[in-house]
């Protein structure tokens, strides 16, 4: 099958045109050897099935880092280029151009954003382009779709370039193209260029991002609960527990299937918080308190993260995070984090070395709560609601700031200096948006809910043979000497090594007092993470880093613990 | 040299020429390939508490350039 490489900067809508290139099909897959991701499609001309590939953006062929390593080597083994162009940025984007003409495969120019090129003044004659280059030129505007069918009409026309220069002559002989094929006219301001450079200035920038982050909290906590109050409830309370009752005739209302499928029955009734059954806790903790949650986070990060602004915010933080030995960039993988651990922790490989990824994997682990563990919170405070809720995330923030600073120090290695551009602010396109909203939701569940299940399958078994009991009376002495916990809690301290969410929602029936829960919270996040989030540690981090990180969170969770019961 | 003064010490909004980089080959490297290069045309947008990043424009583009990059680039301002 022949193999189509779709190459370009980054942030220049090349998954857009991807998108619209390939159907519904699409694999993320590591390239062998490397912690860069790409995507691969497949698409059809005329009878013909060709791969595409989305080449991880890259600005040349020569920096040196890993993403620009691995363009190269793809490079090496696809049969057609197609190089895409921002068309308001020529300059920058022939850079790139110029290098893969050098490279000697059949190629094509597509043009992206050739509608903005109108707003912002600037006029490219893309048939003298394509003269001068040599190769196909065709103007595109990826979001919209104008432009696609040309493109792929013209892709047979793909040719190697006779174009040469002397590399010491690059940015001379690019000027002279531009001069050649590009007219600008004086164009003034549009709003979103100076909504896009104030965002940037700290007297705006600052208050700007906590209003976001502020608003973004709030729509996620509508979408969520929104969903659960009026789709997920509804659908489990009205159409599940029904057929869940029968099923618990069936199996005779107790016995030991019946309380590892449905778990107890309170007052005669389901209760999904509290039976803990595989079919009742086990399926409702994550789909119908977590999941809704998951996408509506993913959903509004996907936003953010499309219409440019997460950039403007690593640049806003990048003197804070600094000071914990990580450069602004890694404000991405904490707020993926804030959904999944495993993502986020996946997402510190855009950090360059291995010192920064260690501090920012601990950080991750250790003082970012997931979702599915932040719902279950949520709702275990009931109406003390703010207040628990800011004493817990207030604590970790704290954590998070003092660890990462401590670590700055100690950690031996560098921290590469913020290095990159700031894309304009664009309006996102609904298809690709949605299409990375699922893909990542639909994560969350291949991984989760076996997961959950798993879990509550092994609660009920160590119940059964009376383990957790057992350990619960020697863990004793740290559970409610170092934090004031009842004894009971250990068995979700257990659990929470499998799921945290499930852990929390153990933690409902204990009776426990404010302070208690508000110790249970910070603890249950802080201490091991769970399952999924540890086999990626150890993934990613190695053996050796992954005890030191270990180590770590174990020193840490008994002094917050024990200091927050003291405190409290 | 006159009127010689490094990206960092630039007052945002003032725009200037890049004269100098003192920089390894992997520091030049990184920012060629975003295009700036000595002689460049460039501006400062802004600067950020903490020595965090300054921000650059450059025709279309902006860049963040991390503090301690800024003060090995050297820039000639732009007279008015």
């Amino acid at each position: 099958m022949k193999k189509i490489l779709l190459i370009g900067n980054p942030n220049n809508g090349k998954s857009v045109v991807f998108n619209r290139l390939t159907g519904a099909n699409v694999i993320i897959s590591n390239y062998p050897g490397t912690t860069v991701d790409f995507t691969q499609g497949k698409m059809r001309i005329d009878e013909e099935e060709m791969m595409v590939i989305d080449v991880p953006g890259t600005y040349s062929l020569n920096a040196g880092d890993k993403a620009e390593e691995v363009a190269v080597k793809m490079l090496n083994s696809g049969d057609i280029v197609v190089n895409v162009v921002d068309a308001t940025n020529l300059e920058k984007s022939l850079n790139l151009t110029v290098q893969l003409i050098k490279n000697k495969k059949p190629m094509i120019v597509a043009l992206n954003f050739w509608d903005e090129t109108k707003h912002k003044g600037i006029a490219i004659d893309f048939q003298k382009l394509e003269e001068i280059l040599g190769v196909p030129c065709v103007p595109i505007c990826a979001v919209t779709g104008e432009g696609i069918k040309k493109l792929t009409e013209r892709l047979k026309e793909a040719k190697t370039s006779k174009f040469s220069y002397e590399d010491k002559e690059k940015w001379h002989v690019i000027g002279d193209i531009i001069g050649q094929v590009q007219k600008l006219t004086h164009h003034h301001h549009t709003f979103m260029e100076r909504l896009g450079d104030i965002s940037t200035v700290p007297v705006f920038g600052i208050p700007l991002a906590l209003v976001i982050l502020f608003f973004t909290f709030k729509i996620i906590r509508f979408i969520g609960e929104g969903l659960i109050g009026y789709v997920f409830e509804p659908v489990f309370e009205k159409l599940w527990s029904p057929l869940l009752l029968k099923l618990s005739v069936i199996l005779g209302s107790n016995g030991l299937i019946h309380d590892v499928l449905i778990g107890k029955l309170i007052k005669g009734e389901i209760d999904y918080g509290q039976s803990f059954g595989l079919l009742t806790t086990g399926l409702f903790v994550p789909i119908g308190a977590v999941l809704p949650y998951v996408f509506a986070f993913y959903l509004i990060l996907s936003i953010l993260e499309d219409c440019g602004y997460l950039p403007r915010l690593a640049v806003l933080v990048d003197g804070l995070m600094h000071r914990l030995g990580i450069h602004g960039l890694a404000i991405i993988p904490m707020m993926l984090g804030l959904g999944c651990n495993v993502p986020g922790i996946l997402a510190t490989r855009i950090l360059a070395t291995r010192r920064e990824r260690f501090i920012a994997v601990t950080l991750l682990s250790i003082a970012v709560p997931c979702a599915a563990m932040q719902a279950m919170v949520v709702g275990l405070m009931g109406k003390h609601l703010v207040f628990g809720l800011s004493i817990v995330y207030g604590t970790l923030f704290v954590v998070w700031i003092v660890l990462g600073v401590l670590m700055a120090h100690l950690v031996k290695g560098t921290s590469p200096e913020i290095f990159m551009e700031i894309p304009p602010y664009r309006r996102p396109h609904l298809r690709a948006l949605l299409k990375k909203t699922w893909i990542r939701t639909k994560w969350f569940i291949k991984e989760a809910i076996p997961f959950v299940l798993l879990g509550v399958f092994i609660v009920n078994i160590l119940y059964t043979l009376g383990i957790i009991q057992f350990v619960g009376k020697y863990t004793a002495p740290v559970i409610s000497g170092v934090f004031g916990l009842p004894k009971e809690a250990i068995g979700a301290l257990l659990v929470g090594f499998l799921r945290k969410d499930v852990a929390v929602g153990m933690l409902a029936p204990l009776g426990l007092s404010l302070k208690q829960l508000i110790i249970a919270s910070v603890v249950l996040t802080m201490y091991f993470p769970c399952i999924a989030t540890f086999s990626t540690l150890l993934k990613e981090l190695g053996f050796r880093d992954m005890l030191k990180s270990s180590a770590i969170m174990i020193v840490s969770v008994l002094i917050v613990g024990g200091l927050l019961n003291i405190i409290l | 040299m006159n009127g010689l003064i490094s990206l960092a010490d630039m007052k945002s909004g003032q725009k200037g020429r890049i004269v100098q980089i003192d920089g390894g080959g992997g520091m030049t490297r990184r920012l060629d390939a975003l295009g700036l290069r000595v002689g460049k045309q460039i501006k400062k947008v802004s600067k950020q508490l903490m020595r965090g990043p300054v921000i650059i424009s450059h025709g279309n583009t902006r860049a963040a350039v991390g503090f301690g990059m800024t003060q090995r680039i050297w820039v000639e301002i732009e007279k008015l």
